[in-house]
C-alpha cells in the first residue's frame, strides 16, 4: 500500500472528506442567505406581519351626542335598554344551526319561534323584511326591550341560550318632549352599509361594524360630528388570545352635541295646530269639487327673522321616529314607505312643493317697482282681464277701481298684476321675444332664492320652479313627443292642452305671463323658500339660509362651535320698496285678507304682516298658504288641498303666534305664558360631566276655546274676506 | 470523574498549582484538546440557555408557578453532557471501540422498549420511553452514536489492521444490516425525522470508510426508493403528511398545519438586523410559535437576537463542523475518520433540517437543534458526541 499518504488513509477517503466539508459549508451558507432574505430583505413586512398578530382590537363604540333644542332641552337622545342580541357565527356552529336556542330565547322573550328566527336571517334579493342586513359576523339584535327579569334568565342560563348576550346598551331615543315630534327635522339612523364601510376607510372619522348612520334630517347632517369616535383599546395578546400587555390606548370620544334652535314647545305648538286645522279643513266642503276638503299634506315653519333660524318645522302627515330604533320592523317599513303611506318621512316644509298663490304676489309687487312702476301709481283693479279672448277673472270676479301696488298686496288683487305681467310681456317682445328681454317678472323671482335651494341645513331638499323661457324651453324638449302623440285639435280639454303644447310649448305666452305673475301655473315653491322670502322682507333684505343647527357642543360642553347664520342674498329691492311692502302687508293682516283672521290683535305692541294664498292645481283642490311675520319671526303655513289661505291656515298661525307671545284670544299679553316672546339667544349650558342644564316642559296642551267663537269662525267668511 | 476539573474551563485560575501546571504542559491533554469545537459549543449551550429561558418562562403550562424550571432542567442537562464528553474523553474512542456491542445492543434494546406500552407519544411522534418525576428518554438520539460506532468498528476493522485500503462489500453489507435494524425500528415509532438523520449518518459513515462509488450511489437510490416506497405504504402518520403538504404549499391551512411554519418565520422576519432584545420578542412572549423551546428554539434567537444572533449560531455551528471536518481529515486511523464523519453528518444534517425547517426551506420534522434546544436525551447524545471528536484529536491510546 504504497499509496497510503502518513494519515492511513486512501485518497479517495480524502477526496470525500473534502466534498464532505463543502457540502457542510454549502448548508450553512444555504441557511445563512435564508436567514438573510427573511430577516433583512423582508423583515419590515414581517414585523407588520407580527404586529398584527399580537395585537388585539376592542372596540368601545361612541355615544352618540344629543340633539338639543334651543333651551337644551333634549329631542334626540340615547337610552340604556337591555338588548338581547345573537351570534350567528355561535349559532351556525350548532348542529340545528341555533333553532332550538333560538326557540327557547322566543319563549322567554315572549315572541314566536319565527318572530325570532326571521330577525336573525340575513338579507338577500329574495328574503323579505324583516331580516338582517349588517354583517353576519356582528351580533344581531333581537329585542332592545327587554326587561331586566328576562335579560336575566338568559343570562343565568348561559348554557341554554349559547351565543346569545343581554347587555345593557345605549339606545337612540326620541323623548318627543312635549309632545313634540319633530320626526323629518330629527331623521333616523340605520346600520351602516359595507359600502359606507369601504368609502370612509381612509378618512379621520371611518365607521365601525357596528354603527348606526343618520339616513336623513339632522341625524344626516350632523353625523360626522354627532358620532364621535370610537375607542379602540389594542390589547397585546398570547397565542390564545390571553391579554399579556397593553399596547395602545385611544379612548372613545363621545359624539358631540347639536344645540337646535328648535324650540320644544313651539315645535308641539306647530304640530298641534297644524295638525288640528288639516282636521278641520277635511270637515269644510269644497263647492268645487262638490266634496270635503282632503287636506293630505300640510307643512309649517317658524324662522327667526335677523338670523335665519328655525324655531320649529312640522310636516304632517307624520311618524313616530322611534320606529326606526333596533332596527325596523317589516310592517313599519310598509306603513312608512309604502304606497298607500301617503309618505310621512318626507319633509314637507323643504321636500313639499306647490304654487304659492298669492303669496307670491311680493314678487311681482317688486318686479313691477323695478321695472320702473311706482309702486303708490294708480292701477286700475276690474273684475276680469282678458288677453285675445281669454277671460282671466279676478277672484270671486271683485273689482276694486283704480288702486295702488300696496292696495293690490292688500286685497290681494290679481288684475293688476296680470296687466303689469302682460304689458311687460308685450315690452319683451311677445310671441316673438327680443333677444335682450328684460324678463324683469322672471329675473326678480330668481332674486328673491326661487328655483334653488335655501341651503338650509337638512338634506334632500328640493328647488321649486320658476318656470321662466329656458325653462319652457327644456320642459317641451323633454316633453313635447308625448304631447304631439296625445294632442288632439278639437278633442277633449287635456287633448286640447296636448296640442296646444305641441305646438308652441317652447314659447312663452300670454297667458302663462299671466298666470305666472300671480303664482298660478307652472311656478313651484316650497315653504322654506317662501319662509326665507318673508323673514328677508321682515329683517330688511338679506336671505338667509335657513338653519335648525345652532351651535355644535362637544359632549363635555367645553368647545363650542356656533354655527353662523349664512345669507345667499339681498332681496332686489331699496329701503323704500321694502317699506312699501312692509306696510302693504300689516294692512293685510289689519283690513286686508287675512284681517278676519287677527281681530283683537295687539298690532300696535305686535305689528303683525300677512299674505295669503289660494293656489289652484288642475285635477286637484286649491292649496292653502299663509305667510305672516313680526319683527323676529315669520310663520308660512301650506296645506295641500286645503282651501284658501286664511280660510283653513289663518287660525293655526294665528295660535302659534299666541303660543309664542303668550297672547290669549282676545289679544291680550300675558309674558307669564309666553314660550319665546324673544328668540332665543344663550346657548343651554353643558356641564363637564355631559349633564344638560335644561328645563322641564310639559306636553303642549292648547286651551278650551271659548264657545261662542267656534261656530262663527267655521261658519265661513266675514264680509271683507274676499280672495287669498 | 478526576478529569472533569482538569478540562473545565474554569481550569483557568490566578494561582498555578502542581496540578494545573501538570494539565498546561506542553503535550498534555488539556493542551491537545480541540479548543475551537469546545468553545464552540459552550458558547451553543450558553445561548441555547437564554433562548430556552426566554421560550418557557412565560409558558405556564409547561412551568407552572416555577419560571425557572426550564431553565434549571436545561443547565442540569448541559452539565450532565459536559460530564459525558469528560467522561468519553477520559475512556477514548478506542477503548469504547471494544464496548461497542454491548453499547449497540443496549441502545437498540431502548428503541425497541419505544414500541411497547412503555413508550409514550409526545408531540406527534411516538419515540420516548418515560421514567417517570418529569424525565423521559428519546433512545433515537443514542442509537444514533451507536450506529456510528457500530458501522466505523465494523468498516474501519479491516483497513487499520493493514490488510485492505477500503472496506470489501461483504463488510459493507454487514455494516449496513448493522445500521438498519434500528432505523427500522425508528421507522416504525414512526420517528422520521430520526431516520432521515440516521441515513444522512449511513450516506456520511460509507462516504468516509471508503467503500466503493456503488455503494454510494446505490444507497442514494435506495434511499429515493425508499422513501417512496413509504410514502405509497401509508406507514407515515397523517400528520407527518400534512406537514410535508404544508411545506410545499406554505398558505394551506395557516391555522391548522402552516400555523407553525408561518409563525416560526414570521417571528425570524420580524428580528430584522439587531432582533427585539431578549425577553422582548412579541412572538416568543406570545407563545405563537409552538414547540418553541425544543424544535422551533431558533426563532427565538432569530426574533430576539435578530440576524446578528442568528448569525452567530450558524457561525459557531460552522466552526463546530469545519474544525470537526479537520478532526476526520487528520486523524490517522480509519476508524476515527469515519466516527468524525459520522458525527459532522449528523450534526451539518440535524442542524440544517432543523433552521431549515424554521426558515421554511425544509419540510417541519421533530428534530432538536444541537446544543440549543431544550431536551436531555439530545443534549447528552451531542456532548459524547464532543467527547468523542476530542478523544480522536487527542489520538489518546488505549487506556488500561
Amino acid at each position: 500500500m504504497t499509496n497510503i499518504p502518513e494519515t492511513g488513509r486512501t485518497p479517495r477517503v480524502q477526496i470525500r472528506l473534502i466534498v464532505i466539508q463543502i457540502l457542510v459549508l454549502s448548508l450553512l451558507l444555504t441557511l445563512g442567505g435564508r436567514l438573510w432574505y427573511l430577516q433583512i430583505r423582508n423583515g419590515e413586512e414581517y414585523a407588520e406581519e407580527a404586529s398584527g398578530n399580537h395585537v388585539q382590537q376592542v372596540v368601545d363604540p361612541a355615544v352618540r351626542g344629543s340633539i338639543l333644542d334651543a333651551r337644551g332641552v333634549p329631542i334626540a337622545d340615547n337610552e340604556t335598554r337591555l338588548v338581547v342580541s345573537a351570534s350567528r357565527t355561535d349559532l351556525m356552529k350548532m348542529k340545528d344551526d341555533g333553532k332550538a336556542a333560538l326557540a327557547k330565547l322566543a319563549d322567554v322573550l315572549g315572541m314566536t319561534a319565527k318572530e325570532v328566527s326571521d330577525k336573525v336571517r340575513l338579507c338577500d334579493s329574495k328574503t323579505p323584511q324583516p331580516c338582517w342586513n349588517g354583517s353576519p359576523y356582528q351580533p344581531i339584535p333581537i329585542t332592545d326591550e327587554a326587561s331586566p327579569k328576562q335579560a336575566l334568565q338568559i343570562r343565568e342560563r348561559a348554557e341554554d341560550f349559547p351565543g346569545i348576550t343581554a347587555e345593557p346598551t345605549a339606545v337612540r331615543r326620541y323623548a318627543a318632549p312635549g309632545k313634540s315630534n319633530t320626526a323629518q327635522v330629527l331623521g333616523y339612523l340605520s346600520p351602516v352599509t359595507d359600502e359606507e364601510i369601504k368609502k370612509a376607510e381612509n378618512t379621520d372619522s371611518p365607521f365601525l361594524r357596528s354603527d348606526q348612520v343618520g339616513r336623513s334630517g339632522l341625524e344626516r347632517t350632523y353625523d360626522a360630528q354627532l358620532r364621535g369616535k370610537a375607542g379602540v383599546t389594542r390589547y397585546e395578546v398570547d397565542n390564545l388570545g390571553r391579554v399579556i400587555g397593553k399596547a395602545k390606548d385611544d379612548p372613545a370620544q363621545p359624539g358631540a352635541n347639536v344645540v337646535t334652535s328648535i324650540d320644544a314647545r313651539v315645535q308641539a305648538l306647530s304640530e298641534y295646530w297644524l295638525n288640528d286645522a288639516m282636521k278641520k279643513a277635511r270637515q269644510e266642503f269644497d263647492k268645487n269639487t262638490n266634496e270635503n276638503y282632503k287636506a293630505d299634506a300640510g307643512a309649517v315653519v317658524v324662522m327667526e327673522n335677523k338670523t335665519g333660524r328655525i324655531v320649529s318645522m312640522a310636516s304632517n302627515p307624520t311618524y313616530d321616529p322611534n320606529a326606526w330604533v333596533g332596527g325596523i320592523s317589516g310592517k313599519d317599513y310598509t306603513q312608512l314607505t309604502g304606497k298607500k303611506s301617503n309618505y310621512p318621512l318626507l319633509n314637507r316644509a323643504i321636500q313639499g312643493q306647490a304654487a304659492p298663490g298669492s303669496i307670491f304676489k311680493v314678487i311681482p309687487t317688486t318686479a313691477a317697482v323695478n321695472a320702473g312702476y311706482d309702486f303708490n301709481g294708480s292701477y286700475p283693479c276690474p273684475s276680469s282681464y282678458s288677453i285675445g279672448g281669454q277671460v282671466f277673472k279676478n277672484f270671486e270676479s271683485q273689482g276694486h277701481g283704480s288702486i295702488t301696488l300696496g292696495q293690490a298686496l292688500e286685497v290681494s288683487c290679481d288684475t293688476v298684476f296680470y296687466k303689469l305681467s302682460h304689458d311687460q310681456w308685450a315690452k319683451d317682445g311677445g310671441n316673438k321675444p327680443k333677444k335682450d328681454a328684460k324678463d324683469w317678472f322672471y329675473k326678480t323671482a330668481h332674486q328673491f332664492g326661487l328655483g334653488k335651494e335655501t341651503g338650509i341645513d337638512l338634506p334632500n331638499e328640493v328647488t321649486g320652479r320658476v318656470p321662466d323661457r329656458q325653462w319652457k324651453k327644456d320642459y317641451w324638449k323633454a316633453n313635447k313627443d308625448g304631447w304631439c302623440k296625445q294632442g288632439k285639435k278639437g278633442g277633449d280639454y287635456v287633448e286640447k292642452i296636448a296640442y296646444e303644447n305641441c305646438l308652441e310649448g317652447m314659447k312663452m305666452r300670454a297667458g302663462d305671463s299671466v298666470n305666472y305673475s300671480i303664482g298660478q301655473g307652472d311656478t313651484l315653491v316650497t315653504p322654506i323658500q317662501m319662509a326665507t322670502i318673508y323673514s328677508a322682507i321682515a329683517n330688511g333684505g338679506t336671505l338667509y339660509n335657513p338653519t335648525v343647527g345652532k351651535a355644535i357642543v362637544s359632549a363635555d360642553g367645553k368647545q363650542v362651535q356656533e354655527i353662523k347664520p349664512k345669507s345667499h342674498g339681498k332681496l332686489p329691492m331699496d329701503e323704500k320698496t321694502r317699506a312699501d311692502i312692509d306696510g302693504a302687508l300689516a294692512d293685510v293682516a289689519t283690513k286686508g285678507t287675512a284681517a278676519w283672521r287677527f281681530g283683537g290683535w295687539p298690532q300696535d305692541k305686535i305689528p303683525m304682516h300677512a299674505k295669503t294664498g289660494t293656489a289652484e292645481v288642475h285635477g286637484k283642490q286649491t292649496t292653502s298658504w299663509f305667510a305672516t311675520y313680526t319683527k323676529d319671526y315669520s310663520i308660512v303655513m301650506t296645506i295641500s288641498q286645503g282651501g284658501t289661505g286664511s280660510g283653513a291656515s289663518g287660525p293655526a298661525v294665528r295660535k302659534i303666534y299666541d303660543g309664542i307671545y303668550g297672547l290669549d284670544e282676545d289679544g291680550k299679553q300675558n309674558l307669564k305664558k309666553a314660550l319665546l316672546p324673544e328668540p332665543q339667544k344663550n346657548l343651554p349650558k353643558i356641564e363637564k360631566d355631559g349633564s344638560i342644564d335644561s328645563p322641564k316642559i310639559k306636553p303642549y296642551k292648547p286651551e278650551a276655546p271659548k264657545p261662542a267663537e267656534q261656530p262663527q269662525e267655521l261658519a265661513g267668511a266675514p264680509a271683507n274676506w274676499r280672495r287669498d | 470523574m478526576a478529569g472533569n476539573n482538569g478540562f473545565s474551563v474554569s481550569g483557568y485560575g490566578p494561582e498555578r498549582s502542581s496540578m494545573a501546571s501538570r494539565v498546561f504542559a506542553r503535550d498534555s491533554l488539556v493542551r491537545r484538546l480541540d479548543w475551537p469545537i469546545l468553545f464552540a459549543a459552550i458558547a451553543l449551550s450558553v445561548i441555547g440557555t437564554a433562548l430556552v429561558y426566554s421560550a418557557t418562562r412565560n409558558r405556564t403550562e409547561l412551568v407552572g408557578d416555577d419560571q425557572y424550571a426550564f431553565l434549571i432542567k436545561h443547565i442540569m442537562n448541559t452539565g450532565i453532557g459536559i460530564a459525558l464528553m469528560a467522561g468519553t474523553i477520559w475512556l477514548g474512542h478506542r477503548t469504547l471501540r471494544t464496548a461497542v456491542p454491548i453499547l449497540y445492543g443496549i441502545s437498540v434494546f431502548l428503541v425497541l422498549l419505544v414500541l411497547t406500552p412503555l413508550g409514550a407519544t409526545i408531540n406527534g411522534a411516538h419515540a420516548w420511553i418515560v421514567l417517570g418525576g418529569g424525565f423521559s428518554l428519546q433512545p433515537s438520539e443514542f442509537v444514533k452514536i451507536t450506529i456510528i460506532l457500530g458501522m466505523a468498528m465494523l468498516l474501519a476493522a479491516r483497513v487499520d489492521a493493514g490488510d485492505r485500503d477500503h472496506p470489501d462489500h461483504r463488510t459493507v453489507l454487514q455494516a449496513l444490516g448493522l445500521a438498519a435494524v434500528p432505523i427500522v425500528i425508528v421507522l416504525l415509532m414512526p420517528d422520521l425525522g430520526s431516520v432521515m438523520v440516521m441515513a444522512m449518518i449511513v450516506l456520511g459513515v460509507l462516504l468516509a470508510s471508503g467503500a466503493s462509488n456503488r455503494w454510494v450511489f446505490g444507497l442514494l437510490g435506495t434511499g429515493a426508493a425508499g422513501a417512496i416506497a413509504v410514502w405509497q405504504l401509508g406507514v407515515l402518520d397523517d400528520y407527518q403528511i400534512a406537514r410535508f403538504a404544508a411545506f410545499a404549499n406554505p398558505a394551506l391551512d395557516p391555522a391548522g398545519v402552516g400555523y407553525n411554519t408561518n409563525q416560526a418565520r414570521i417571528a425570524i422576519g420580524s428580528g430584522g438586523l439587531t432582533g427585539t432584545g431578549l425577553f422582548k420578542g412579541s412572538q416568543t412572549t406570545g407563545q405563537f410559535v409552538p414547540e418553541q423551546q425544543t424544535d422551533f428554539v431558533f426563532t427565538v434567537a432569530g426574533e430576539e437576537l435578530g440576524f446578528a444572533g442568528a448569525g452567530l449560531i450558524l457561525l459557531l455551528l460552522g466552526v463546530f463542523l469545519w474544525r470537526a471536518c479537520r478532526i476526520a481529515r487528520e486523524t490517522t486511523e480509519l476508524y476515527g475518520t469515519i466516527v468524525a464523519a459520522g458525527i459532522i453528518a449528523w450534526f451539518a444534517f440535524q442542524s440544517f433540517e432543523n433552521i431549515g425547517m424554521t426558515l421554511g426551506i425544509m419540510p417541519v420534522a421533530g428534530l432538536p437543534l444541537p446544543f440549543v434546544s431544550y431536551g436531555g436525551s439530545s443534549m447528552f447524545a451531542v456532548w459524547v458526541a464532543v467527547g468523542l471528536l476530542q478523544s480522536i484529536k487527542v489520538q489518546r491510546p488505549m487506556s488500561a
